[in-house]
């Protein structure tokens, strides 16, 4: 393998885990109620924005990490409570035009509360490159992708052996049916908002390091991550992080054997390739399932 | 009820109205009226927001002063969110409802571009403190620019690439508006300067992973120095994977991130970049013999310690604008407008944060490659390159 085409897989494979962490985010709160949610990647900007201020405010790295989760869930939680439950009864799509007012206000708000610049949270752990025969990659990228590889283990035990996780994913397959057999649907719809949030959060602390983190890093990383989700399967876990790792992969080896002006263009050209042909996604659900 | 409450509400609105405007009538003098519209939100807000600040207090300043010609000024500013449609609006309402004697403003070039036609029309001096060359040529009778145009900085770097032997030279830029127009003239630039431009590389808004780019320009043969034209946070993340490849070229970044958060964003791999910026941001080391010294310093001091922000070139576009602006108006002795713009143009010799304006009925941005300094990031600081 040449050290060009292995130095492209590892551009990929980081790209690829920034955008698994956030399309995992969507599909847990689409898993809860069908709700595409667009504030997805504000809740990735505010994870970095938090902690760069508790950071500054003097607090070591892992508590201010730890803090900005917590701030992360509870926007979350607010906005699970205070704009997406009230409108309960109106269509998906209502709840999804909340979600981009929602997505707005937090983008203005992050103006107001911290400033419109562009801030880098260090290093974890140095930032001395690694040389793998003859291509390089940064420490921080390892952290991303071992975290991605640990949520995705985390969530997998979450939603297939604990009871809470199962309630979760029977609300998604039939609410009625759930909310009969005593499971509390209102709590998983409040839990998934917290869930997503906290998790968004997380991945924007672990990137800012590589990426930096600005009061709109959302926007991008919220269309990505919703691009991977959609590609994967959107409520399937495993196909967030394939869909993740797809697209990452689509736009380094397009940037490096094609044009790196038309990357974005041929990734998501798949993207609706793969669309047109399974229009559930790599491992989402079969499309006839749901009339 | 209602209706007399809301007639004393009226009449208390209008007595507040007819008070406000008998305060500067006090002094028997309309004010002189500075019309801005700038991006102080929106995605150009880092630079419209020193901009904004910059012109407030400055006005502030000069009144506390006793004014110009014997008048206070007033600043009517608008927030365009960056937005060019926006711009439109505004400019016409400062031009016909608010009927401001001269504006500045316009804080990116898709701004300024759209209120041109309706300046032009209504005959009415405007300084513009966006970038682009475009602006300035052909000159308009009415228009004006402060910042250094973009062709500048390309001429500026490819005259510091030459004197290191690096004529073989790689362009990655991203694809904003700035980074475009700047990769255009860089293009049109090389030519007839001996520099071959061996790869051109892209990246996009937002992208947050350059290495890819990168490797190609480092497998391109006989690559001897880098070149990127952008700003925001890209060229940050273009510096932090230059050093993670090990490239060893010399790596040359534009004026657009001109700014110690450039610095502070890419940390140590900062270290030996160069870029052509304006003597504001070395302005503390500067020698005491440079005369811009005096200015720069004086502008920095006054921001800083007002905002409790570190100051920024774009800031300091605003500052020359309004100051330039009240220059004309000084030398012409009245705001009629035909008057100022001819003072305008006639300004020569005036020390700007930006360097020193020659303005002639042909020139309307009126810098030359002098107002450029060549720095080099040494020990996490701009290092000026003599």
């Amino acid at each position: 393998m040449s050290a060009a085409l292995l130095q492209y897989l590892l551009a990929g494979l980081t790209l690829g885990a920034i955008y698994a962490l956030v399309a995992l985010g969507f599909s847990i709160i689409y898993n809860a109620s069908h709700v595409i949610n667009f504030a997805q990647g504000e809740f990735v900007m505010i994870g970095g924005m938090a902690t760069v201020s508790f950071l500054g405010a003097g607090l070591p790295l892992a508590v201010a990490a730890a803090l900005a989760v917590v701030v992360a869930t509870l926007v979350g939680l607010a906005l699970a409570k205070f704009a997406v439950e009230p409108a309960r009864g109106a269509s998906v799509v209502t709840l999804i035009i909340i979600t981009i007012g929602a997505s707005i206000l937090l983008r203005g708000l992050a103006t107001l509360v911290w400033d419109k610049k562009i801030h880098a949270l260090p290093a974890f752990t140095g930032e001395d490159p690694i040389a793998i025969a003859g291509a390089t990659i940064v420490p921080q990228s390892l952290w991303v992708i071992a975290a991605a590889s640990a949520v995705f283990a985390i969530l997998w035990w979450f939603f297939n052996r604990t009871l809470a996780g199962k309630a979760m994913l029977a609300t998604s397959h039939n609410r009625l049916a759930a909310q009969l057999s005593g499971i509390g649907v209102r709590r998983v719809l409040l839990a998934s908002f917290g869930m997503s949030a906290a998790l968004g959060a997380l991945a924007g602390i672990l990137i800012a390091p590589i990426t930096f983190t600005s009061w709109d890093a959302g926007v991008m990383l919220g269309l990505k991550g919703f691009a991977a989700a959609m590609l994967g399967g959107i409520g399937s876990g495993p196909g967030a992080v394939l869909g993740g790792l797809a697209l990452g992969l689509a736009e380094s080896l397009a940037a490096g054997y094609v044009s790196s002006a038309y990357k974005d263009v041929i990734a998501f050209a798949i993207l609706l390739a793969v669309l047109v042909f399974m229009p559930g996604g790599l491992l989402g659900a079969r499309a006839a399932e749901r009339v | 009820m209602r209706i007399a409450s809301l007639a004393r509400t009226a009449a208390g609105l209008f007595a507040g109205l007819a008070a406000a405007f008998a305060a500067p009538g006090a002094q028997a003098q309309e004010p002189i009226r500075i019309g801005a519209f700038l991006a102080v939100t929106g995605p150009a807000a880092f630079l419209g927001d020193p901009e904004q600040k910059t012109l407030e207090l400055y006005i502030e300043k000069l009144n506390a002063a006793g004014g110009v010609l014997g008048r206070k000024l007033a600043l009517v500013s608008y927030d365009t969110a960056g937005d060019a449609e926006k711009a439109r609006t505004f400019a016409k309402r400062l031009i016909e409802q608010d009927k401001v004697d001269v504006i500045v403003g316009g804080t990116t070039t898709g701004e300024t571009m759209a209120v041109v036609p309706m300046v032009e029309q209504a005959e009415i001096p405007f300084i513009s403190l966006a970038g682009a060359v475009v602006i300035v040529e052909p000159v308009k009778k009415w228009v004006f620019k402060t910042p250094h145009t973009d062709r500048m900085a390309c001429e500026k770097i490819f005259a510091d690439m030459t004197s290191r032997g690096a004529r073989r030279i790689a362009l990655i830029s991203g694809s904003g508006g700035f980074d475009k127009s700047m990769r255009a003239q860089c293009l049109a630039a090389a030519k007839g300067r001996g520099i071959e431009i061996v790869a051109d590389e892209s990246y996009g808004p937002g992208d947050k992973d350059m290495t890819v780019q990168l490797t190609k320009i480092k497998n391109t043969a006989g690559v001897q120095a880098v070149l990127n034209a952008g700003f925001g946070e890209g060229p940050a993340i273009v510096t932090r994977n230059y050093r993670q490849l090990g490239i060893a070229a010399p790596l040359y970044q534009s004026h657009g991130v001109a700014s110690k958060e450039y610095i502070k964003l890419s940390g140590a791999a900062a270290e030996g970049v160069r870029l052509p910026a304006a003597a504001l941001l070395i302005a503390e080391s500067l020698p005491d013999s440079d005369p811009q010294k005096k200015v720069v310093l004086a502008y920095k001091r006054e921001y800083e310690s007002r905002f409790n922000s570190e100051v920024s070139t774009f800031g300091g576009h605003a500052y020359d604008g309004l100051m330039l602006a009240v220059e004309a108006m000084k030398k012409a002795g009245t705001t009629e407008k035909t008057k100022v713009r001819d003072a305008l143009q006639s300004i020569r010799g005036w020390m700007g944060t930006a360097g020193v304006f020659n303005l002639s009925p042909t020139d309307h941005m009126g810098l030359d490659l002098s107002a450029f300094r060549m720095l080099e990031v040494r020990k996490g600081a701009w290092t000026e390159v003599k």
